[in-house]
Protein backbone atom coordinates (compact mmCIF):
# COMPACT_ATOMS: atom_id res chain seq x y z
CA UNK A 1 0.00 0.00 0.00
CA UNK A 2 1.19 3.58 -0.09
CA UNK A 3 1.94 5.71 2.61
CA UNK A 4 -1.85 7.08 2.45
CA UNK A 5 -3.37 6.85 6.02
CA UNK A 6 -6.54 6.93 4.76
CA UNK A 7 -6.62 5.50 0.96
CA UNK A 8 -10.53 5.56 -0.64
CA UNK A 9 -10.49 4.12 -3.84
CA UNK A 10 -13.59 4.11 -6.59
CA UNK A 11 -16.26 3.95 -4.09
CA UNK A 12 -19.96 3.24 -4.71
CA UNK A 13 -22.36 3.16 -3.48
CA UNK A 14 -26.56 3.18 -3.38
CA UNK A 15 -29.46 3.06 -0.66
CA UNK A 16 -32.53 0.63 -1.53
CA UNK A 17 -35.27 3.11 -2.15
CA UNK A 18 -39.06 2.36 -3.15
CA UNK A 19 -38.55 3.87 -6.70
CA UNK A 20 -35.03 1.48 -6.99
CA UNK A 21 -31.98 2.26 -5.53
CA UNK A 22 -30.35 5.46 -5.45
CA UNK A 23 -27.20 5.62 -5.72
CA UNK A 24 -25.37 8.32 -3.59
CA UNK A 25 -21.18 7.64 -4.51
CA UNK A 26 -20.50 7.09 -7.70
CA UNK A 27 -16.29 7.10 -7.88
CA UNK A 28 -15.58 8.18 -4.68
CA UNK A 29 -11.27 8.87 -4.57
CA UNK A 30 -9.55 10.16 -1.31
CA UNK A 31 -6.24 9.53 0.27
CA UNK A 32 -4.99 11.47 3.13
CA UNK A 33 -1.26 11.04 4.04
CA UNK A 34 -0.64 10.45 7.89
CA UNK A 35 -1.12 13.89 9.92
CA UNK A 36 -2.99 15.04 7.13
CA UNK A 37 -5.96 16.92 7.35
CA UNK A 38 -8.57 16.95 4.38
CA UNK A 39 -11.80 18.94 4.31
CA UNK A 40 -14.96 17.58 2.03
CA UNK A 41 -17.31 20.10 0.70
CA UNK A 42 -20.07 19.15 -1.79
CA UNK A 43 -23.85 20.30 -2.59
CA UNK A 44 -26.01 19.52 0.38
CA UNK A 45 -27.67 15.72 0.06
CA UNK A 46 -24.28 14.54 -1.94
CA UNK A 47 -23.35 11.66 0.34
CA UNK A 48 -20.49 13.17 2.52
CA UNK A 49 -22.02 11.63 5.81
CA UNK A 50 -22.27 8.53 3.97
CA UNK A 51 -18.47 8.97 3.54
CA UNK A 52 -18.14 9.42 6.84
CA UNK A 53 -19.74 6.20 8.08
CA UNK A 54 -17.60 4.20 5.63
CA UNK A 55 -14.50 5.42 6.82
CA UNK A 56 -15.58 4.51 10.25
CA UNK A 57 -16.49 1.37 9.21
CA UNK A 58 -20.05 1.63 10.09
CA UNK A 59 -21.30 0.01 6.69
CA UNK A 60 -19.29 -1.09 3.64
CA UNK A 61 -19.37 0.03 0.42
CA UNK A 62 -21.08 -1.54 -2.34
CA UNK A 63 -18.31 -1.36 -4.79
CA UNK A 64 -14.48 -0.21 -3.90
CA UNK A 65 -11.96 0.25 -1.35
CA UNK A 66 -11.66 1.88 2.05
CA UNK A 67 -8.03 1.37 3.42
CA UNK A 68 -7.20 2.61 7.02
CA UNK A 69 -3.34 2.50 7.70
CA UNK A 70 -2.83 -0.30 4.66
CA UNK A 71 -5.80 -2.08 6.01
CA UNK A 72 -8.82 -3.34 4.14
CA UNK A 73 -12.11 -1.39 6.53
CA UNK A 74 -14.36 -4.53 7.30
CA UNK A 75 -15.99 -3.70 10.20
CA UNK A 76 -15.79 -0.74 12.93
CA UNK A 77 -12.38 -0.11 14.77
CA UNK A 78 -11.24 1.67 17.70
CA UNK A 79 -8.95 3.36 16.05
CA UNK A 80 -11.09 5.81 14.28
CA UNK A 81 -13.01 9.32 16.52
CA UNK A 82 -15.89 10.77 15.52
CA UNK A 83 -17.57 14.27 16.34
CA UNK A 84 -20.94 15.34 14.82
CA UNK A 85 -22.68 18.54 14.47
CA UNK A 86 -25.34 17.63 17.42
CA UNK A 87 -22.22 16.97 20.26
CA UNK A 88 -24.55 13.79 21.71
CA UNK A 89 -23.13 14.35 24.88
CA UNK A 90 -24.53 11.89 27.69
CA UNK A 91 -26.89 14.36 29.94
CA UNK A 92 -26.41 12.16 32.85
CA UNK A 93 -22.70 12.10 32.81
CA UNK A 94 -20.51 14.65 33.97
CA UNK A 95 -18.33 16.15 31.08
CA UNK A 96 -15.55 15.06 32.46
CA UNK A 97 -17.38 11.41 32.39
CA UNK A 98 -18.65 12.34 29.20
CA UNK A 99 -15.05 12.32 27.33
CA UNK A 100 -13.86 9.23 29.18
CA UNK A 101 -16.66 7.28 27.33
CA UNK A 102 -14.15 6.26 24.94
CA UNK A 103 -11.82 4.58 27.30
CA UNK A 104 -14.35 2.15 28.82
CA UNK A 105 -14.73 0.99 25.19
CA UNK A 106 -11.78 0.47 23.79
CA UNK A 107 -9.26 -1.16 25.43
CA UNK A 108 -6.55 1.01 27.04
CA UNK A 109 -3.22 0.27 28.98
CA UNK A 110 -4.53 3.37 31.25
CA UNK A 111 -5.49 3.36 34.82
CA UNK A 112 -8.17 4.79 35.51
CA UNK A 113 -6.22 7.67 37.42
CA UNK A 114 -4.22 7.96 34.14
CA UNK A 115 -7.25 7.85 31.64
CA UNK A 116 -9.08 11.10 34.27
CA UNK A 117 -5.47 12.76 33.96
CA UNK A 118 -5.40 12.66 30.09
CA UNK A 119 -9.43 13.82 30.01
CA UNK A 120 -9.11 16.73 31.99
CA UNK A 121 -5.72 17.68 29.96
CA UNK A 122 -7.49 17.82 26.88
CA UNK A 123 -10.77 19.32 28.32
CA UNK A 124 -7.82 22.48 29.56
CA UNK A 125 -6.25 21.96 26.00
CA UNK A 126 -10.19 23.27 24.26
CA UNK A 127 -10.36 25.58 27.36
CA UNK A 128 -12.80 23.72 29.53
CA UNK A 129 -10.86 23.75 32.94
CA UNK A 130 -13.27 24.01 35.66
CA UNK A 131 -16.77 22.74 34.09
CA UNK A 132 -15.25 18.99 34.38
CA UNK A 133 -17.88 18.28 36.86
CA UNK A 134 -21.05 20.25 35.60
CA UNK A 135 -23.27 18.95 32.91
CA UNK A 136 -23.58 18.90 29.67
CA UNK A 137 -27.24 20.54 29.85
CA UNK A 138 -25.42 23.32 32.03
CA UNK A 139 -22.74 24.25 28.93
CA UNK A 140 -23.22 26.28 26.30
CA UNK A 141 -23.91 24.80 22.61
CA UNK A 142 -19.93 25.95 21.84
CA UNK A 143 -18.57 24.47 25.51
CA UNK A 144 -20.29 21.22 24.41
CA UNK A 145 -19.16 21.06 21.34
CA UNK A 146 -15.66 21.09 23.06
CA UNK A 147 -16.29 18.53 25.48
CA UNK A 148 -17.21 16.38 21.98
CA UNK A 149 -14.46 17.35 20.50
CA UNK A 150 -12.36 16.06 23.66
CA UNK A 151 -14.43 12.74 23.82
CA UNK A 152 -13.43 12.20 19.93
CA UNK A 153 -9.52 12.49 20.50
CA UNK A 154 -9.17 11.20 24.15
CA UNK A 155 -8.16 7.55 22.89
CA UNK A 156 -6.16 9.03 20.50
CA UNK A 157 -7.98 7.65 17.31
CA UNK A 158 -5.32 7.25 14.13
CA UNK A 159 -8.33 8.95 12.29
CA UNK A 160 -10.71 11.55 13.31
CA UNK A 161 -13.92 11.96 11.68
CA UNK A 162 -15.44 15.27 11.60
CA UNK A 163 -19.05 15.66 10.33
CA UNK A 164 -20.25 19.48 10.06
CA UNK A 165 -18.95 20.08 14.41
CA UNK A 166 -19.16 23.61 13.82
CA UNK A 167 -22.30 23.71 11.61
CA UNK A 168 -25.10 24.56 14.77
CA UNK A 169 -22.66 27.55 16.15
CA UNK A 170 -22.83 31.28 15.56
CA UNK A 171 -20.17 32.75 13.41
CA UNK A 172 -17.84 34.21 16.58
CA UNK A 173 -18.21 30.68 18.72
CA UNK A 174 -17.12 28.88 15.20
CA UNK A 175 -14.00 30.79 14.62
CA UNK A 176 -13.43 30.02 18.15
CA UNK A 177 -13.70 26.80 17.69
CA UNK A 178 -11.58 26.97 14.36
CA UNK A 179 -8.56 28.28 16.50
CA UNK A 180 -9.19 25.73 19.31
CA UNK A 181 -8.69 23.19 16.07
CA UNK A 182 -5.43 24.29 15.96
CA UNK A 183 -4.48 24.12 19.11
CA UNK A 184 -5.37 20.53 19.55
CA UNK A 185 -3.72 19.63 16.41
CA UNK A 186 -0.16 21.35 17.69
CA UNK A 187 -0.67 19.29 20.71
CA UNK A 188 -2.56 15.88 19.91
CA UNK A 189 -1.71 15.19 16.58
CA UNK A 190 -4.23 13.39 14.10
CA UNK A 191 -5.19 12.42 10.57
CA UNK A 192 -8.45 14.10 9.82
CA UNK A 193 -11.61 14.17 7.62
CA UNK A 194 -13.73 17.01 7.97
CA UNK A 195 -16.94 17.36 6.27
CA UNK A 196 -17.90 20.68 5.82
CA UNK A 197 -20.50 23.21 4.65
CA UNK A 198 -18.33 26.21 5.21
CA UNK A 199 -15.83 27.09 2.18
CA UNK A 200 -13.60 29.71 5.02
CA UNK A 201 -13.65 26.95 7.21
CA UNK A 202 -12.12 24.47 4.65
CA UNK A 203 -9.39 25.86 3.69
CA UNK A 204 -8.56 27.55 7.69
CA UNK A 205 -8.39 24.04 9.05
CA UNK A 206 -7.31 21.71 6.24
CA UNK A 207 -4.55 21.03 3.98
CA UNK A 208 -6.32 19.74 1.33
CA UNK A 209 -10.21 20.49 0.08
CA UNK A 210 -11.89 17.72 -2.08
CA UNK A 211 -14.78 18.85 -3.33
CA UNK A 212 -17.66 16.70 -4.06
CA UNK A 213 -19.96 16.41 -7.21
CA UNK A 214 -24.31 16.72 -6.62
CA UNK A 215 -25.55 12.88 -5.55
CA UNK A 216 -24.36 10.73 -7.14
CA UNK A 217 -20.71 11.85 -5.63
CA UNK A 218 -17.28 11.81 -7.00
CA UNK A 219 -14.44 13.54 -6.04
CA UNK A 220 -14.56 16.72 -8.41
CA UNK A 221 -11.43 18.73 -7.50
CA UNK A 222 -9.12 18.24 -4.78
CA UNK A 223 -6.84 21.51 -3.85
CA UNK A 224 -4.19 21.81 -1.61
CA UNK A 225 -3.99 24.75 1.10
CA UNK A 226 -1.07 26.11 1.38
CA UNK A 227 -1.87 28.16 4.79
CA UNK A 228 1.27 26.79 6.22
CA UNK A 229 2.59 27.90 10.10
CA UNK A 230 0.49 29.50 12.75
CA UNK A 231 -2.84 30.15 11.30
CA UNK A 232 -4.77 33.32 11.98
CA UNK A 233 -8.15 34.33 11.17
CA UNK A 234 -6.69 37.13 9.13
CA UNK A 235 -5.32 34.72 7.10
CA UNK A 236 -8.69 34.17 5.60
CA UNK A 237 -8.38 37.55 4.15
CA UNK A 238 -5.25 37.90 2.30
CA UNK A 239 -5.43 37.82 -1.91
CA UNK A 240 -4.57 34.06 -1.67
CA UNK A 241 -7.65 32.96 0.27
CA UNK A 242 -9.63 34.95 -1.36
CA UNK A 243 -8.74 33.41 -4.82
CA UNK A 244 -8.61 29.72 -3.18
CA UNK A 245 -12.07 30.76 -2.04
CA UNK A 246 -13.16 32.03 -5.59
CA UNK A 247 -12.27 28.35 -7.36
CA UNK A 248 -13.82 26.59 -4.75
CA UNK A 249 -17.11 28.66 -5.09
CA UNK A 250 -16.99 27.99 -9.00
CA UNK A 251 -16.33 24.68 -7.90
CA UNK A 252 -19.34 24.11 -5.80
CA UNK A 253 -21.73 25.87 -8.39
CA UNK A 254 -20.04 22.92 -11.27
CA UNK A 255 -21.05 20.51 -8.61
CA UNK A 256 -24.75 22.05 -8.30
CA UNK A 257 -25.33 22.05 -11.68
CA UNK A 258 -25.52 25.86 -12.12
CA UNK A 259 -22.59 26.13 -14.63
CA UNK A 260 -22.00 24.24 -17.60
CA UNK A 261 -18.87 21.37 -17.40
CA UNK A 262 -17.18 22.52 -20.24
CA UNK A 263 -16.28 25.48 -18.58
CA UNK A 264 -13.68 23.97 -15.86
CA UNK A 265 -10.26 23.17 -17.27
CA UNK A 266 -8.51 22.34 -13.88
CA UNK B 1 -37.14 20.07 50.32
CA UNK B 2 -38.09 23.13 51.91
CA UNK B 3 -41.01 24.14 54.39
CA UNK B 4 -42.63 25.92 51.22
CA UNK B 5 -42.84 22.62 49.15
CA UNK B 6 -44.47 21.12 52.25
CA UNK B 7 -46.87 23.89 53.37
CA UNK B 8 -47.97 24.82 49.80
CA UNK B 9 -49.44 21.37 48.62
CA UNK B 10 -50.88 20.84 52.21
CA UNK B 11 -52.88 23.91 52.56
CA UNK B 12 -54.40 23.30 48.83
CA UNK B 13 -55.20 19.75 50.73
CA UNK B 14 -56.72 22.13 53.35
CA UNK B 15 -58.37 24.75 51.15
CA UNK B 16 -60.17 22.10 49.10
CA UNK B 17 -61.45 20.11 52.05
CA UNK B 18 -62.62 23.81 53.65
CA UNK B 19 -64.50 24.39 50.41
CA UNK B 20 -66.49 20.62 50.14
CA UNK B 21 -67.37 21.17 54.09
CA UNK B 22 -68.70 24.44 52.55
CA UNK B 23 -70.59 23.17 49.74
CA UNK B 24 -72.90 20.46 51.74
CA UNK B 25 -73.81 22.70 54.10
CA UNK B 26 -74.52 25.61 51.71
CA UNK B 27 -76.91 23.47 49.82
CA UNK B 28 -78.00 21.26 52.77
CA UNK B 29 -77.25 18.06 51.06
CA UNK B 30 -78.30 15.01 53.43
CA UNK B 31 -75.55 12.45 54.12
CA UNK B 32 -76.70 9.91 51.51
CA UNK B 33 -75.86 12.33 48.40
CA UNK B 34 -72.56 14.13 49.54
CA UNK B 35 -71.25 13.28 52.60
CA UNK B 36 -68.95 15.96 53.79
CA UNK B 37 -64.86 15.90 55.16
CA UNK B 38 -66.50 16.33 59.22
CA UNK B 39 -68.39 12.78 58.54
CA UNK B 40 -65.17 11.37 57.86
CA UNK B 41 -63.32 11.02 61.16
CA UNK B 42 -66.39 8.71 63.11
CA UNK B 43 -66.13 6.53 59.83
CA UNK B 44 -62.66 6.25 60.06
CA UNK B 45 -62.54 5.33 63.85
CA UNK B 46 -65.36 3.14 63.15
CA UNK B 47 -63.84 1.11 60.81
CA UNK B 48 -60.14 1.41 61.25
CA UNK B 49 -58.90 -2.05 61.62
CA UNK B 50 -60.59 -3.14 58.29
CA UNK B 51 -58.96 0.24 56.79
CA UNK B 52 -55.75 -0.80 57.39
CA UNK B 53 -56.26 -4.74 56.90
CA UNK B 54 -57.89 -3.96 53.71
CA UNK B 55 -56.09 -1.06 52.89
CA UNK B 56 -52.97 -3.13 53.11
CA UNK B 57 -54.68 -5.80 50.34
CA UNK B 58 -55.26 -3.57 47.92
CA UNK B 59 -51.62 -1.96 48.59
CA UNK B 60 -49.78 -4.75 48.18
CA UNK B 61 -51.76 -6.34 45.11
CA UNK B 62 -51.50 -3.26 43.23
CA UNK B 63 -47.72 -2.69 43.82
CA UNK B 64 -47.42 -6.26 42.63
CA UNK B 65 -49.56 -5.72 39.31
CA UNK B 66 -47.36 -2.62 38.88
CA UNK B 67 -43.90 -4.48 39.41
CA UNK B 68 -44.82 -7.15 37.07
CA UNK B 69 -46.58 -4.04 34.55
CA UNK B 70 -42.93 -2.88 34.67
CA UNK B 71 -40.99 -5.78 33.73
CA UNK B 72 -43.32 -6.83 30.82
CA UNK B 73 -43.55 -3.52 29.53
CA UNK B 74 -40.13 -2.87 29.53
CA UNK B 75 -39.19 -5.76 27.80
CA UNK B 76 -42.14 -5.21 25.33
CA UNK B 77 -41.03 -1.93 24.83
CA UNK B 78 -37.61 -3.35 24.07
CA UNK B 79 -38.76 -5.83 21.64
CA UNK B 80 -40.89 -3.21 19.69
CA UNK B 81 -38.28 -0.08 20.01
CA UNK B 82 -35.41 -2.53 18.54
CA UNK B 83 -37.40 -4.48 15.68
CA UNK B 84 -39.60 -2.74 13.08
CA UNK B 85 -40.84 -5.78 12.09
CA UNK B 86 -42.33 -6.10 16.04
CA UNK B 87 -43.39 -2.83 16.25
CA UNK B 88 -45.75 -3.48 12.76
CA UNK B 89 -47.00 -6.81 14.34
CA UNK B 90 -47.80 -5.46 17.96
CA UNK B 91 -48.82 -2.15 17.83
CA UNK B 92 -52.39 -2.81 16.58
CA UNK B 93 -52.34 -5.87 18.89
CA UNK B 94 -51.56 -3.49 21.52
CA UNK B 95 -53.61 -0.82 21.38
CA UNK B 96 -56.55 -3.19 20.27
CA UNK B 97 -55.90 -4.21 23.64
CA UNK B 98 -56.13 -0.87 25.58
CA UNK B 99 -58.80 0.13 23.55
CA UNK B 100 -60.93 -2.88 25.61
CA UNK B 101 -62.79 -1.37 29.05
CA UNK B 102 -61.22 -3.02 31.47
CA UNK B 103 -64.53 -3.20 33.32
CA UNK B 104 -65.72 -5.55 30.40
CA UNK B 105 -62.49 -7.82 30.88
CA UNK B 106 -63.09 -7.68 34.45
CA UNK B 107 -66.22 -10.42 35.22
CA UNK B 108 -64.27 -12.63 32.23
CA UNK B 109 -61.36 -12.88 34.29
CA UNK B 110 -62.86 -13.40 37.61
CA UNK B 111 -64.91 -16.20 35.99
CA UNK B 112 -61.77 -17.52 33.90
CA UNK B 113 -59.76 -17.69 37.55
CA UNK B 114 -62.50 -18.06 39.86
CA UNK B 115 -61.80 -18.50 43.99
CA UNK B 116 -58.04 -16.92 42.92
CA UNK B 117 -59.05 -13.52 44.72
CA UNK B 118 -55.26 -12.67 44.22
CA UNK B 119 -54.32 -13.46 41.50
CA UNK B 120 -57.69 -11.79 39.99
CA UNK B 121 -57.03 -8.70 41.45
CA UNK B 122 -53.32 -8.36 40.18
CA UNK B 123 -53.79 -9.68 36.88
CA UNK B 124 -56.38 -7.07 36.15
CA UNK B 125 -54.02 -4.19 37.80
CA UNK B 126 -51.15 -6.01 35.67
CA UNK B 127 -53.31 -5.26 32.44
CA UNK B 128 -54.38 -1.94 32.91
CA UNK B 129 -51.03 -0.42 33.44
CA UNK B 130 -48.35 -2.11 31.44
CA UNK B 131 -49.62 -0.39 28.40
CA UNK B 132 -47.96 2.95 28.66
CA UNK B 133 -44.95 1.59 29.73
CA UNK B 134 -44.30 -0.22 26.88
CA UNK B 135 -45.74 2.08 24.59
CA UNK B 136 -42.75 4.90 26.07
CA UNK B 137 -40.04 2.68 26.80
CA UNK B 138 -40.51 1.55 22.44
CA UNK B 139 -40.72 4.61 21.32
CA UNK B 140 -37.99 6.33 23.40
CA UNK B 141 -35.47 3.29 22.04
CA UNK B 142 -36.91 3.77 18.22
CA UNK B 143 -35.89 7.68 18.57
CA UNK B 144 -32.70 7.48 19.78
CA UNK B 145 -30.55 9.66 17.22
CA UNK B 146 -28.18 7.75 15.12
CA UNK B 147 -25.19 10.00 16.25
CA UNK B 148 -25.73 8.17 19.70
CA UNK B 149 -25.44 4.62 18.60
CA UNK B 150 -22.74 5.52 16.27
CA UNK B 151 -20.18 7.41 18.73
CA UNK B 152 -19.97 3.99 20.68
CA UNK B 153 -20.72 1.83 17.48
CA UNK B 154 -17.26 3.39 16.00
CA UNK B 155 -14.96 2.38 18.75
CA UNK B 156 -16.62 -1.24 18.19
CA UNK B 157 -18.84 -1.33 21.16
CA UNK B 158 -21.52 -3.89 20.68
CA UNK B 159 -25.11 -3.76 21.01
CA UNK B 160 -25.08 -4.74 24.72
CA UNK B 161 -23.28 -2.04 25.25
CA UNK B 162 -25.21 0.64 24.09
CA UNK B 163 -28.13 -0.51 25.35
CA UNK B 164 -26.63 -0.18 28.77
CA UNK B 165 -24.77 2.85 28.37
CA UNK B 166 -26.57 5.37 26.18
CA UNK B 167 -30.42 3.61 25.26
CA UNK B 168 -31.05 2.48 28.68
CA UNK B 169 -30.54 5.55 30.49
CA UNK B 170 -31.79 8.06 27.90
CA UNK B 171 -34.98 6.48 28.30
CA UNK B 172 -35.14 6.82 31.89
CA UNK B 173 -37.59 10.04 32.17
CA UNK B 174 -39.98 8.67 29.70
CA UNK B 175 -40.03 5.34 31.30
CA UNK B 176 -40.66 7.07 34.68
CA UNK B 177 -43.33 9.50 33.15
CA UNK B 178 -45.25 7.03 32.06
CA UNK B 179 -44.82 4.85 35.36
CA UNK B 180 -46.64 8.13 37.01
CA UNK B 181 -49.35 7.34 34.84
CA UNK B 182 -49.11 3.08 35.67
CA UNK B 183 -49.10 3.79 39.18
CA UNK B 184 -52.61 5.48 39.27
CA UNK B 185 -54.44 2.63 36.70
CA UNK B 186 -53.01 -0.03 38.52
CA UNK B 187 -55.00 1.50 41.24
CA UNK B 188 -57.79 1.27 39.32
CA UNK B 189 -57.55 -2.10 38.14
CA UNK B 190 -57.21 -3.41 41.51
CA UNK B 191 -60.44 -2.02 43.11
CA UNK B 192 -62.38 -2.88 39.78
CA UNK B 193 -61.76 -6.30 40.57
CA UNK B 194 -61.90 -5.87 44.35
CA UNK B 195 -65.76 -4.28 43.68
CA UNK B 196 -66.96 -6.46 40.81
CA UNK B 197 -65.67 -9.74 42.25
CA UNK B 198 -68.08 -11.24 44.58
CA UNK B 199 -66.52 -11.51 48.10
CA UNK B 200 -63.61 -9.54 47.02
CA UNK B 201 -60.94 -8.31 49.59
CA UNK B 202 -59.45 -4.60 49.72
CA UNK B 203 -60.35 -1.87 49.82
CA UNK B 204 -62.78 -2.05 46.80
CA UNK B 205 -65.11 -4.52 48.91
CA UNK B 206 -64.80 -1.91 51.79
CA UNK B 207 -66.67 0.77 49.18
CA UNK B 208 -68.63 -2.03 48.27
CA UNK B 209 -70.05 -3.26 52.07
CA UNK B 210 -70.67 0.33 51.98
CA UNK B 211 -73.05 1.01 49.50
CA UNK B 212 -74.60 -2.44 50.12
CA UNK B 213 -75.43 -0.99 54.06
CA UNK B 214 -76.05 2.45 52.42
CA UNK B 215 -73.24 3.93 54.70
CA UNK B 216 -72.59 6.58 52.76
CA UNK B 217 -69.75 8.43 54.94
CA UNK B 218 -67.76 4.97 54.97
CA UNK B 219 -68.22 5.28 50.96
CA UNK B 220 -66.48 8.56 51.04
CA UNK B 221 -64.27 7.20 53.33
CA UNK B 222 -62.69 4.68 51.14
CA UNK B 223 -62.37 7.03 48.19
CA UNK B 224 -60.25 9.56 50.49
CA UNK B 225 -58.22 6.09 51.25
CA UNK B 226 -57.26 5.27 48.35
CA UNK B 227 -56.60 9.41 47.08
CA UNK B 228 -54.00 8.98 49.86
CA UNK B 229 -52.43 6.14 49.17
CA UNK B 230 -52.35 6.79 45.22
CA UNK B 231 -50.43 9.79 46.57
CA UNK B 232 -47.76 8.09 48.75
CA UNK B 233 -47.21 5.55 46.12
CA UNK B 234 -47.10 8.61 42.95
CA UNK B 235 -44.62 10.28 45.19
CA UNK B 236 -42.36 6.82 45.82
CA UNK B 237 -42.13 7.02 41.86
CA UNK B 238 -41.11 10.67 42.12
CA UNK B 239 -38.73 10.07 44.85
CA UNK B 240 -36.94 7.13 42.46
CA UNK B 241 -37.51 9.89 39.35
CA UNK B 242 -35.31 12.20 41.50
CA UNK B 243 -32.71 9.83 41.90
CA UNK B 244 -32.13 7.55 38.78
CA UNK B 245 -33.23 10.53 36.28
CA UNK B 246 -32.69 13.92 38.19
CA UNK B 247 -30.06 14.85 35.29
CA UNK B 248 -33.36 15.42 32.56
CA UNK B 249 -34.40 18.26 34.85
CA UNK B 250 -32.69 21.03 33.94
CA UNK B 251 -31.76 23.96 36.64
CA UNK B 252 -33.52 26.89 35.66
CA UNK B 253 -30.76 28.90 36.19
CA UNK B 254 -28.95 28.74 33.39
Amino acid sequence: MSENLIEIKGVRHAYPTKSGPLPVLDGLELSVPEGGFAAVVGPSGCGKSTLTRLIAGLMKPDQGEVWLHGELVKGPKSTVGMAFQNPVLLEWRTILQNVMLPLEIVPTKLSKREQEDRARKLLALVGLEGFEEKRPSELSGGMRQRASLCRSIVHKPDVLILDEPFGALDAFTREDLWQTMHKVKAEEPFTGVLITHDLRESIFLADQVVVLSGRPAKTQYVMDVHLTGDRDIEHLYTPESAEALNILRHQIQIAQGRTDAEETAT
Amino acid sequence: MTLRQILVPLSAIVLFGVFWEFLVWVNGWPNYVMASPSDLPPAYARYWELFFVMGWQTLWRTVVGLLLAIVFGVFLGMVMGFSRTMRDALYPLLVGFNAIPKATVVPIVALLFVGDHNFNTILIAFMISFFPIAVSVSIGLSTLEPEYRDILASLGASKTTIFWKIALPKTLPEFFGALKVAVTLAFIGTNLMEIVSPHGRGLGALFDSGKTNSDYPLMFAVLIALALMGIVLYYVVVALEKIFAGWAERSPSY
